[in-house]
């Protein structure tokens, strides 16, 4: 657990960075610091690990003051990432990695190889460990970043806007797999960004701050989102609040309609072919393959010559997970090219389709129990 | 002797010797200026000719310029003591300092200002004088800065060579073992070259005016 | 032309106390004991420098002021204040002062080429190995040396190619070395021995060039470098203008 009390920093020339912050990030969660240029999200980050020295009030770590340590000590017992990596240009990667344990004492050999174990865990191959951070990508050197980071395997991580430096494509499988980790690993991380999307899908509980310093509030996300504290933290978050607030929501199970499908490969001038036309809807037909997984659309206006394949298929339209959110549910169906969303089960086969005013009735009458009782948000498992 | 008595005597000398180093220092950073100009913009037009062209030059610019003032004679033909030699090995150096420089500069030009030159319609050899070179200015400058500095010190060593500039002073001190002309010629070189500086930056920021701008708060 | 071949081919001039080898190897000593001691003043202090980022337009401005000074007066200006105290051996008396400008001229490109790898050194890089926990002391050498390596070798390789070629104009002052074929064979009016000793500078200035070039090819990381084996390569060899300029006026080509 870390704990700020009272913390205050302020430069020779008078600004004020951070202002008699209070927070407590939980163990084993991840807390995000978000908020505007100059609201002292970085420089709250950067006392934990003493890399910038509090003027006044104190930093705890479980029940020490992170003051009464040795400023290294401090330093080695915690993870830092940070943007651009800061990866040593003329180590190798699994040298980069084995960093920590090889200053804090341990035999090159164990270091390496456990560094190879970190390489692998966080999804890079191992043939890349004896290349030079020059040699990867954006993405590959954010990763190594991580793996050095988790090296002496820490408690604590410190983040300081891991994710900005590549582009939304990386980023968003970056987060992803950063999620997967911390379910394994269960670390207590504190997390600094400005994109408050990043901080909406990444935190346990998010600390919007303010220019100047000041903590705007302390919030899971989907409180955040239902409930800004006040109108800086409402433009903050911006618009599509409820909108975004359904990815929050895990849907009860959906009302689907059995759809008619057509296998690959099934020819429409056949018999079968043209018996699944027949069964059509509104000009529009479901292809599927043979584990029955949802592939695409067929338009009956333009039907393909010749037996339906791959290249065929309409491709427009997301897939909805049976008991996954709202979000997921009505996305599906608005952008399905027939107005009708896929839903699939768990291992992606189709379960049926639902229409959009279908999700949004299962919305209304789930918006009307909240208003009407007591009932927590759960979120959504990944 | 005193020190004024000695610039009283020897005043005239000194004066024909300071006009005449002065000369040495600068026609050969002129001309090698006027070579380099192209060199640079060659190398950097024509990628596979930096390399050999930097390399020639660096090869060059190893070469010790005493070993040059005694081979050149050869080379060229001429009386060891014919200054012409001090003048074109110079130049060289001047070059193989300049043309990696002047390469370097055009290429700090940013590609963005380059593109949209030449897509309001600047031919090549248009965009290159109007555009690029201006840019490239601070960096060529800063060459030019290097290359005057330490011609003064060079052109100083080919009064062993009895070559008749400042030199002469140190050699005289040294026959002499007085200090008087030693000293007074350790100044004047230092005060030369630092005029010279001054002369490359004054006329760089003439002809940047727009490093000079305030920036908009 | 046949002439300085002449010279080259008489066996006279490669024996004796004045023979050619005799001078190659008092000119390569006098320059490699000046390398060294400017190497031994010059890197820790750029190094300091560098790392605490203090007195850095000091000693900007005084490697620059140093270019200034015309070698040859300081040469003889050294000469002939020390030289006539010291009443040793015959050559100690040139020696010394030869020595301590052939000194004063090593130290600035090593220095300013040092503090400047410093400096350059990736501050993402130098703020992750202050997070992870390393000392100043650690950061200093396990991350800002190695990754400065390659601008402090062409400071090195520019300080010697200096010191050479003012060893060359020391032998005025009667020190040995090869310029002294080249003032003696003035004195004597044989020009094929003063381009003999010209030639011979000039090849052993170009062989320590390539020689030192090998070294750091040697030394310096691969990361930094970006000469890889294998995988992908980055473009790396556009120099930055600045350090363009740099590395031309300290003399790396």
């Amino acid at each position: 657990m870390i704990r700020f009390e009272s913390v205050t920093k302020r430069y020779a020339d008078g600004t004020v960075a951070v202002d008699q912050l209070d927070l407590v990030a939980p163990s084993r969660q991840i807390t995000v610091l978000v908020g505007p240029s100059g609201c002292g999200k970085t420089t709250s980050l950067r006392m934990i690990n003493r890399m910038i020295e509090p003027t006044a009030g104190r930093i705890w770590l479980d029940d020490r003051d992170t003051s009464t340590f040795s400023a290294s000590d401090l330093r080695r017992g915690m993870g830092y990432v940070i943007q651009h990596a800061g990866l040593f240009p003329h180590r190798t990667v699994v040298d980069n990695v084995a960093t920590v344990p090889l200053l804090l004492g341990q035999s090159r050999r164990q270091a390496r190889s456990h560094a190879m174990e970190l390489l692998e865990l966080v999804g890079l191959d191992a043939e890349l460990a004896s290349r030079y951070p020059a040699q990867l990508s954006g993405g590959q050197q954010q990763r190594v970043g991580v793996a050095r980071a988790l090296a002496a395997d820490p408690p604590v991580m410190l983040m300081d806007e891991p994710f900005s430096a590549v582009d939304p494509i990386v980023r968003a499988q970056l987060q992803d797999e950063f999620l997967r980790l911390q379910a394994e690993l269960a670390k207590t991380i504190v997390f600094v960004t400005h994109d408050i999307d990043e901080a909406v899908k990444l935190g346990d509980q998010v600390a919007v701050l303010r220019v100047g310093g000041h903590l705007a509030q302390l919030a899971s996300p989907a409180d955040l989102l239902s409930r800004p504290a006040d109108a800086f933290v409402a433009s903050f978050v911006g618009r599509d609040r409820g909108y975004r607030a359904l990815q929050f929501e895990q849907a009860p199970p959906l009302p689907t309609r059995a759809e008619p499908v057509v296998r690959l490969g099934v020819d429409l001038a056949s018999a079968e072919g043209a018996r699944v036309v027949g069964q059509s809807l509104e000009g529009w037909l479901l292809v599927v393959d043979d584990e029955n997984e949802p592939q695409g659309w067929l338009d009956l206006r333009v039907p393909p010559a010749g037996p339906v394949d791959q290249a065929a298929v309409h491709r427009g339209g997301t897939l909805a997970r049976q008991g996954g959110s709202f979000r997921e549910a009505l996305d599906a169906a608005l952008s399905s090219p027939s107005g009708r969303g896929v839903v699939v089960d768990d291992e992606g086969r189709l379960v049926g389709s639902v229409t959009a005013s279908q999700v949004v009735t299962a919305i209304e009458r789930q918006a009307a129990a909240d208003r009407g009782g007591e009932r927590q948000a759960t979120r959504v498992g990944t | 002797m005193s020190w004024l008595r000695y610039l009283d005597q020897n005043g005239q000398q000194i004066l024909q010797w300071l006009w005449f180093h002065t000369w040495l220092s600068v026609v050969p950073v002129v001309l090698g200026l006027a070579i380099s100009l192209p060199l640079g913009w060659v190398a950097r037009r024509y990628r596979w000719t930096y390399a050999p062209l930097v390399t020639l030059s660096g090869l060059l610019y190893t070469i010790p310029s005493i070993a040059l003032f005694v081979i050149l004679p050869g080379i060229l033909g001429l009386g060891i003591l014919d200054p012409l030699n001090v003048a074109v090995a110079l130049t060289i150096y001047t070059v193989a300092l300049l043309v990696r420089v002047v390469a370097d500069g055009l290429a700090s030009v940013p590609d963005d200002v380059t593109q949209a030159a030449s897509a309001m319609g600047y031919r090549p050899v248009q965009r290159l004088m109007a555009v690029e070179l201006p840019i490239a200015v601070p960096v060529i400058a800063a060459g030019l800065r290097v290359a005057v500095v330490s011609n003064v010190s060079l052109v100083a060593v080919a009064a062993t060579i009895g070559v008749p500039e400042l030199g002469q002073l140190f050699t005289i001190g040294f026959q002499l073992a007085y200090f008087v002309p030693i000293v007074i010629g350790i100044v004047m070189c230092v005060a030369l070259a630092m005029v010279l500086d001054l002369v490359v930056v004054a006329l760089t920021r003439l002809l940047t005016p727009w490093t000079r701008a305030v920036v908009a708060p | 032309m046949g002439l300085i071949i002449d010279f080259l081919t008489d066996p006279a001039n490669w024996q004796g106390p004045e023979g050619i080898p005799v001078r190659l190897l008092e000119h390569i000593t006098y320059s490699a004991v000046a390398v060294l001691i400017g190497l031994a003043i010059a890197l820790p202090l750029g190094l300091l420098i560098g790392h605490t980022g203090r007195g850095t337009t000091l000693v900007a401005g005084f490697a620059n002021s140093l270019r200034a000074l015309p070698t040859i007066g300081l040469l003889i200006f050294f000469v002939v204040l020390i030289a006539p105290h010291v009443h040793g051996k015959g050559d100690t008396a040139y020696l010394i002062p030869s020595e301590i400008v052939l000194v004063l001229l090593a130290v600035p490109p090593i220095l300013s080429n040092t503090y400047a790898g410093v400096q350059n050194v990736d501050p993402a890089a130098r703020d992750a190995a202050v997070g992870m926990g390393m000392t100043g002391r650690q950061v200093l050498l396990r991350v800002e040396l190695p990754c400065s390596l390659p601008l402090v070798m062409s400071g090195l390789r520019s300080a010697a190619l200096q010191v050479i070629a003012t060893a060359t104009i020391a032998a005025y002052v009667s020190l040995g070395g090869l310029g002294r074929l080249v003032f003696d064979g003035q004195a004597q009016q044989l020009y094929p021995k003063m381009v003999t000793g010209a030639l011979l500078v000039a090849a052993l200035a170009m062989v320590t060039d390539l020689l030192i070039a090998l070294a750091q090819r040697v030394i310096v990381s691969r990361g930094l470098s970006g000469r890889y084996s294998r995988g992908r390569t980055l473009a790396r060899d556009e120099a930055p203008a600045e350090l363009a300029v740099h590395a031309a006026a300290t003399g790396q080509p």
